[in-house]
């Protein structure tokens, strides 16, 4: 083909740039297959997420038809019952679970914290990325691993299942958590106020404790809040390391950590798999004191972290 | 200081494979590898051997996987894709609300909510998700997976009566279970897909299924994959809503409705009331799992790193 003819053909298109094209197949109308299959795909994904939604709500209103049913006030003080036996509570479960999770707290939220900051302090540093992958790998490490871990560091070692040993198991999987929000709290401090607290004379320490860490207390307790929400749920790491008892862990006047200690998830486990009615009544109640725990906790870290974004 | 605890945090992985290796030594010089390929437990003869559990626990979490991608990525496809704000905003037109300063913020506030609702599902404990498929779900499906052993009895999967736990029950949790995970990650990953590609496929006639089959799945697919691996990763070592549903059977089975057992229930049952003999042994199912899991999850993890290094590349 020569040069001329071609750039004729080009000059045609130019000039006629619709020629060619059947409009009727450029319509949208229900009856082409690709709006069709538009519509109906969409349509798929919407029922798809509203079914996704029924379970939550399927749960949430056993748990206020079956559980709020039976919540009395005598539940949070009385001691779980004997086969049987009717009545009885769960106070000491509630007592307990709170005792651990703060424990485990405790434990968890200054290593977190600490870790957070030489994370935002040392980006890019080798030690970093590798502290970060690590806590990004702890984060979905199964929870009875946790467990057996802390069955053999402190159950074996100590000599018996005791509060400690649940709120270690518990602590490893609040860490993660903890160091990856308050890396990135602590990373969205403005640098201006940190170099203007260097500039002042102020040491490292100084600035991290002053500066630092109270700007961004707001995410930061974002952070506790949910690994303590996530942590007051956990059945496994608590099974086989604090395990379970009737009895308060107040008993004979003092707080005393070394023994085998009731937690409200053990407590709806156990029940459960009774046989007796009264159980179950109680499973079901405990679960949505449970429920309701967690989600206060949930509740309250959201508020922080929208106390953060106003500022 | 903050140095010291940094090192801390790796310190203690390290110290959690080496607690776990440790404690399984003496089980490991007694049974060698035919601890994960024989099939009988039985503490009274003292035999023991996990490959019953291990099936289960991979068997149970690719099937929720299944289930649980679906429904999760379509869920993500709709936030990400703004239907609701879309729909609500049609509604609030026909009554001429959509500038209104409060009914205007309704379809970004629903849209939130709906986030919300997706990222509580995760946040409800697992043990309250067992008693709920214990006494709500497996009651409810029995009938009809009955039905479906009667009539399909000679196709493998429904080779057996549902009697009470079984592996299907199990699979349904678990799926709603992760599929929070990969919605939330499959979110992230769509949404951060640059929004020059979405305008250019509109600008070539795409309709709006064509550019998400076309150009936001394939653009975002490592992020939804990464997700998906996560998922996977919190499937394999989800212990009470199993332990509670799967029946606890030591038994090989494809059958959706035969009971069955997991790795991470096995623990959970045997560990209160071990022996000293069977600690060991435990602890090595127990290393089994947690070499499973960690492959899964820093797999998952090096994805997602990657999947975000290549987006800030571009």
């Amino acid at each position: 083909m020569s040069k001329d003819s071609r750039s004729g053909v080009v000059a045609e298109a130019i000039s006629n740039p619709l020629e060619g094209v059947n409009f009727a197949e450029l319509e949208l109308s229900l009856y082409r297959p690709r709006t069709l299959i538009n519509i109906i795909l969409s349509s798929v994904v919407t029922l798809i997420t509203f079914l996704a939604l029924i379970p939550l709500f399927a749960v949430l209103w056993m748990l206020i038809w079956r559980g709020g049913q039976k919540l009395s006030l005598s539940l949070f003080t009385q001691l779980p019952p004997a086969p049987l036996e009717q009545g009885g509570g769960f106070g000491n479960a509630i007592l307990g679970t709170l005792v651990m999770v703060g424990l485990a707290a405790l434990i968890s939220v200054p290593l977190g914290v600490f870790t957070g900051v030489f994370l935002a302090d040392a980006k890019n540093s080798k030690l970093a990325g590798a502290v970060r992958f690590a806590a990004k790998v702890l984060t979905g490490f199964p929870s009875i691993l946790a467990g057996v871990f802390a069955y053999g560091a402190a159950v074996l070692t100590m000599g018996g299942f005791s509060a400690i040993a649940g709120a270690i198991a518990l602590s490893i999987l609040m860490v993660p958590t903890i160091i990856l929000t308050s890396e990135s709290a602590i990373g969205m401090v403005p640098a201006r106020m940190k170099e203007a607290s260097i500039g002042m004379g102020a040491t490292g320490a100084q600035t991290v404790w002053m500066v630092l860490l109270p700007t961004a207390m707001p995410g930061i307790l974002t952070g506790v809040m949910l690994a303590v929400a996530r942590a007051a749920g956990e059945t496994a790491p608590l099974l086989f390391t604090a395990l379970f008892s009737n009895y308060w862990i107040t008993a004979g006047g003092h707080l005393n950590l070394m023994q085998p200690t009731a937690s409200l998830a053990v407590l709806i486990y156990n029940f459960s798999g009774m046989p007796f009615e009264n159980q179950r009544e109680l499973a079901w109640a405990a679960a949505f004191v449970l429920v309701l725990i967690v989600l206060i906790f949930n509740l309250i870290g959201q508020s922080f972290s929208r106390t953060q974004v106003q500022q | 200081m903050c140095f010291a605890f940094a090192g801390f945090t790796i310190f203690l992985i390290a110290w959690l494979v080496a607690e776990i290796a440790f404690r399984a030594i003496p089980a490991f010089r007694e049974y060698g590898l035919n601890f994960i390929t024989g099939t009988t437990w039985d503490p009274n003869k003292s035999r023991y051997a996990i490959l019953p559990e291990i099936w289960g626990t991979l068997y149970t979490s690719l099937l929720a996987l299944i289930g649980g991608s679906l429904f999760g990525v379509a869920a993500a496809v709709f936030l990400s894709e703004g239907y609701l704000s879309e729909a609500v905003f049609k509604v609030l037109r026909i009554f001429n609300l959509h500038f209104h300063p409060i009914w205007g913020k309704l379809p970004e506030r629903l849209e939130l909510l709906l986030k919300n609702m997706i990222e509580l599902l995760a946040a409800v404990p697992s043990v309250v998700y067992g008693l709920w498929g214990l006494f709500v779900v497996i009651p409810m499906i029995r009938p009809y997976c009955n039905w479906l052993h009667e009539q399909f009895g000679w196709f493998p999967l429904f080779s057996t009566t549902l009697s009470g736990p079984g592996v299907l029950p199990a699979v349904f949790v678990l799926s709603i279970m992760i599929l929070p995970t990969i919605t939330a990650i499959s979110r992230d990953a769509l949404v951060s897909v640059p929004p020059k590609l979405r305008m250019a496929a509109y600008g070539l006639g795409a309709t709006r299924w064509e550019t998400i089959l076309g150009v936001l799945l394939p653009t975002a697919s490592r992020g939804i994959f990464g997700g998906i691996v996560l998922g996977f990763g919190r499937a394999l070592g989800e212990t009470m809503a199993l332990a509670m549903l799967v029946g606890n059977a030591n038994r090989l089975t494809v059958s959706l409705f035969s009971p069955a057992n997991t790795l991470a229930a096995l623990l959970a049952n045997s560990f209160p009331e071990a022996s000293a003999r069977e600690i060991p042994v435990l602890m090595y199912a127990a290393l089994v799992l947690l070499a499973i899991t960690l492959i899964v999850n820093i797999f998952g993890a090096l994805v997602l790193e990657r999947a975000a290094a290549k987006a800030e590349a571009k």
